[in-house]
């Protein structure tokens, strides 16, 4: 006999998989092979040019073009996205933030034409901009202006279309970026309630709606490979979700209040080496947002196997995708209820969570909430320096990553022999057909009703008119991604968010291998005359600045002089910074796949200033087939995830500069 | 040189770039190159130059302030060098410079040169070769903005070598108490509450301001301390910071400050320099920090470098012959 018997069978997750690839036309035949194979929902991925709203022929989104995603330019680009798939019928997810308002107009100007009614829609904008500004880094403007465009896209949902989840509030790239679990909920949940503090000022919805509000928000949460802490972290949110809506905003109904999430877990802490090892990783991670029945994911996205060494293929998602089906309808996991309920440990560490992350969340509240808070810097120094920390414990083999700091021996794997056609790789062509594509529309379009559709943005914006409304109207005028994304900057203005860097304490062990670079560094500044000045930036649109930000600090930390200059930079901005700064050498960080654009360009802008004798660095995932080709270019030296150990890229670092200057250590 | 100084007149940046380079090289084989810069440049120094210092507290928003008052003296047609300076780490000598990035600007204006520096082991505010480098900027820019690190008591060099200097602060942040105790409020002529648009807050720091009035001592001179509210958020108040800034300008050349100031500056870098050769040593032998400021007062500075060695000079007579 089987607890079973006693207990209805639940219903299974959603079961999503994040995709979208160069084209529209490409990324459709795509969602409809994959909903033909079971999956329950879609995800859309768009490329960087349209997170950040820029045409693809933008100068910002050159090398970007349909590289992280599809690009999504104009109404008709999101009808062939849709096309043949019935828009009315699907539950989409689509990941998209500082320019929510205009993709959530695109999506409804194309259910309009298919003829779908509109209040019947369902799915997800992510519209999470808090986590831009301190992880993923695809914000556009100025922290109070991005928390009405917020507001505005949920008081449109709500208003207009019931069953959207207006904002999907990220904890995923706090996490990503080195939350702790305290840190992820406490800033989640403060996240949250800075946003529905924003709809409530607003007035835009009616007081009796509000609860409304209250129960579209959701959450799309990571999980780590520390499952019995994730697992109690999740049941942590539920509960303090529950009594922030109950004590702050007075929700009576518990339905409204219940803590609704999905998941996709960690993709960052998959390795390079042993890769095969990832899909244990991939199950034990999901095991911390599915065995409690009480706070179960309500959506779960697994990532592929071998997404750390580049873009995954078909049957890399479809094989993930398989984890998910067989947990779901071959274990008995659904059978039960709460496995949980009663034990005692869990409580006692859920308790501990959860009073920890009450102190933060008064904390930020007590500095005046989330946009001050934003605009200090604070949290973004909290997590990198938490992010410093976990990756000193990696260094120093305290945290054991198997394959990458122990049991490093392995035999080859044949899963990776062949690595040309393991990954998916992005066609050249495909941002030349692109730009083709997008001029071949701007010719057709009616040039007359897109400059007034635009002129209607700019003064319904000012009297205080909804902006996904206003941003419909040019959707169906036919303006384009990046005509919308001009206006709006023109509005609002744009932003550049605290780095969190300069305010990270300093380590204070120079002991061991750290004290020796440093010493290293010391013998260098000496012989060069001035200290080791070196540029760390990130060109291109790709705002994962993890990376980036922890070569910064342990640079710093081992006595460089460390110009760093962010994120979204085109090469020409980074090559006349780094002959301004007179700096000895110069370290990118490229995630997107967009290496082989930027990197050629790079060194053309360096060349063009004279600069060719300044060694240039990379770090970043790079197939191994591209690395030839960068060395060719010129670059010296080239990082990937493979590299974990800090104080050798330093030494690295500091030979490459001693080698370029002639000068011997 | 690998440039030439011409280029350096004339503003191109790849050359401007290369003289700073030079002028940081700390190799005793730089010494005289350095020398000899320095006295080109120093002859060559613009009359018309505005050497501004910005200083205030972390986080008070300095880098879009700096956005904005770099966009306003572009539109009014002036060139401007800017110079950040943050600390470095005491222990591993290593520093993070500045956000650059996030003061925003067009990489390709040719009108505009950023540079950071660290601060290193020097104390003041500045960085060890500050006042070097300011004597490519007084060549070739209009308008040269320093700005230093902002953390209290340390900030007092940055007095002996901007002519006008504008203290930031956040309202409500209730630093500025702090500031007038740590004697701070001494130095500014202009003070700017930035974020002014939290309008509760800023006519509190409004209030706070008026006392700190008291405190100035530009009072002595005849300029009273000039208050400016300003919002990067609602894009105002810049127009008016400038107004202000350009009039104090005027204000010290009217009333023939600004040469004195010159001359002055001069003698606390030959000063500075000799410090950090001799130490209180030095100044023992040549009969206090006060004699030795007279003997350099004495002549024309035109090179401090070559008044240091003239220095040097005198130091090992006395010492050979003790």
């Amino acid at each position: 006999m089987t607890a079973s018997m006693n207990h209805p069978k639940d219903r299974p997750w959603l079961m999503r998989a994040y995709s979208g690839y160069a084209s529209a036309k490409e990324s459709n035949l795509l969602y409809r092979s994959n909903l033909a194979k079971g999956q329950t929902g879609l995800s859309i991925a768009f490329d960087l040019p349209t997170q950040t709203s820029y045409d693809s022929d933008d100068i910002l989104a050159k090398g970007e073009v349909g590289k992280v995603g599809v690009p999504v330019r104009d109404h008709e680009d999101m009808e062939l996205l849709f096309d043949q798939i019935p828009i009315e019928n699907m539950n989409t997810s689509m990941t998209v933030n500082a320019s929510t308002a205009w993709v959530l107009a695109l999506y409804v100007a194309a259910a309009q034409k298919q003829g779908a009614n509109i209040s019947k829609l369902r799915g997800t904008t992510q519209n999470d901009i808090v986590k831009e500004y301190l992880s993923r880094g695809t914000y556009i403007f100025p922290p109070k202006a991005s928390m009405r465009l917020t507001s505005e896209v949920i008081s449109y949902t709500v208003n207009q279309i019931p069953k959207w989840n207006p904002i999907n509030i990220c904890s995923y790239h706090l996490q990503e970026a080195g939350a702790t679990p305290v840190q992820e909920t406490a800033f989640t949940l403060a996240n949250a309630m800075g946003v529905l503090d924003a709809v409530k000022e607003s007035g835009h919805v009616k007081e009796e709606d509000f609860p409304n509000v209250v129960g579209r928000i959701s959450f799309f949460l990571n999980a780590g490979i520390r499952f019995i802490e994730e697992l109690c972290k999740v049941r942590v949110f539920s509960k303090m979700w529950d009594r922030i809506c109950k004590e702050r905003y007075g929700v009576s109904d518990p339905k409204m209040r219940r803590f609704r999430y999905g998941v996709q877990v960690n993709s960052l802490g998959l390795t390079s080496q042993q890769p095969e090892n990832n899909i244990a990783r991939i199950i034990y991670e999901f095991l911390g947002v599915v065995l409690s029945k009480d706070a179960r994911a309500r959506s779960v996205q697994l990532p592929a196997w071998n997404e750390a060494l580049g873009l995954p293929r078909k049957w890399d998602q479809q094989w993930s995708l398989r984890l998910q089906q067989i947990m779901a309808f071959e274990t008995d996991l659904l059978e039960y209820e709460d496995i949980f309920a009663g034990s005692k440990v869990i409580e006692r560490k859920e308790n501990e969570l959860e009073e920890e992350a009450r102190a933060e969340i008064d904390r930020i509240q007590e500095m005046g909430g989330i946009v001050p808070v934003l605009e200090s810097g604070y949290m973004k120094q909290q997590l990198v320096e938490s992010n410093t920390r976990k990756l000193r414990q990696i260094e120093s083999g305290e945290k054991v990553v198997v394959g990458v700091n122990q049991f490093e021996e392995a035999e080859p794997s044949p899963l990776t022999a062949d690595t040309e056609g393991s990954f998916y790789m992005v066609d050249d062509s495909v941002e030349a057909e692109q730009i083709r594509i997008l001029e071949d529309f701007r010719l057709r379009r009616d040039k007359e009703k897109v400059a007034r559709a635009l002129d209607h943005l700019r003064e319904g914006i000012e009297k205080g008119k909804n902006i996904v409304e206003l941003s419909i109207e040019c959707a169906r005028s036919g303006v384009t991604t990046g005509e919308w994304g001009k206006t709006m900057r023109e509005i609002f203005g744009e932003y550049r968010a605290p780095t969190g860097v300069s305010l990270v304490a300093a380590d204070v062990s120079q002991a061991g291998e750290a004290g020796k670079v440093n010493e290293r560094v010391r013998k260098l500044n000496d012989k060069l005359g001035r200290n080791l000045k070196i540029l760390i930036g990130k060109p291109g649109l790709d705002g994962h600045s993890n990376g980036a930000e922890q070569i910064a600090v342990k640079a710093r930390d081992v006595g460089m002089e460390v110009v760093y200059e962010g994120i979204r930079l085109t090469p020409e901005q980074i090559a006349e910074s780094a002959m301004q700064e007179g700096v000895h050498i110069i370290g990118l960080s490229i995630l997107s796949g967009s290496h082989l654009d930027l990197i050629p360009e790079m060194v053309k802008q360096m060349k063009k200033r004279g600069l060719a004798d300044i060694p240039l660095v990379v770090g970043g995932i790079i197939p191994e087939a591209d690395m030839k080709k960068m060395y060719h270019a010129g670059v010296k030296k080239i990082y990937t995830p493979k590299d974990f150990n800090l104080n050798d890229i330093m030494n690295g670092i500091v030979d490459v500069v001693a080698q370029a200057n002639h000068v011997e250590l | 040189m690998d440039f030439k100084i011409e280029d350096v007149f004339r503003g191109e940046k790849k050359a401007v770039a290369h003289a700073l380079n030079l002028l940081e090289d700390r190799r005793p084989a730089s010494l005289e190159q350095n020398k000899m810069l320095i006295e080109k440049l120093s002859n060559n120094a613009r009359p018309s130059r505005h050497v501004i210092g910005i200083t205030g507290p972390p986080g008070v928003g300095k880098s879009s302030l700096m956005t904005h008052i770099i966009r306003e003296y572009r539109l009014r047609g002036k060139t401007v060098g800017v110079i950040t300076v943050d600390p470095s780490s005491q222990r591993s000598g290593g520093a993070l410079l500045g956000d650059r990035a996030r003061i925003v600007h067009d990489p390709n204006d040719e009108g505009i040169f950023l540079r950071s520096m660290a601060a290193g082991s020097h104390m003041g505010g500045l960085a060890w070769r500050t006042r070097h480098c300011l004597t490519v900027f007084e060549a070739v820019y209009d308008i040269i903005i320093i700005e230093t690190v902002g953390v209290g008591q340390s900030e007092t060099e940055i007095d002996q070598v901007a002519g006008t200097v504008a203290f930031i602060v956040q309202p409500g942040s209730g630093d500025i108490l702090q500031f007038m105790k740590a004697g701070i409020m001494e130095i500014p002529h202009v003070l700017v509450v930035n974020k002014a648009d939290q309008k509760a807050l800023a006519a509190r720091a409004r209030n706070d301001l008026m006392i700190a009035r008291t405190y100035s001592q530009s009072a002595l001179e005849g300029w009273e301390l000039q208050l400016v509210m300003t919002s990067a958020l609602e894009g105002w108040g810049h127009k008016e910071l400038i107004d202000v800034l350009e009039r104090h300008n005027m204000f010290l050349f009217e009333k023939g400050i600004l040469e004195t100031f010159r001359r002055r500056k001069r003698i606390e870098w030959v000063i500075m320099l000799f410090r950090e050769r001799f130490g209180t040593f030095g100044f023992e032998v040549l009969g206090g920090e006060e004699k030795v400021r007279k003997i350099i007062a004495r002549e024309d500075i035109n090179n401090p470098l070559e008044r240091l060695q003239a220095l040097e000079k005198k130091v090992f007579f006395y010492t050979r012959s003790t």
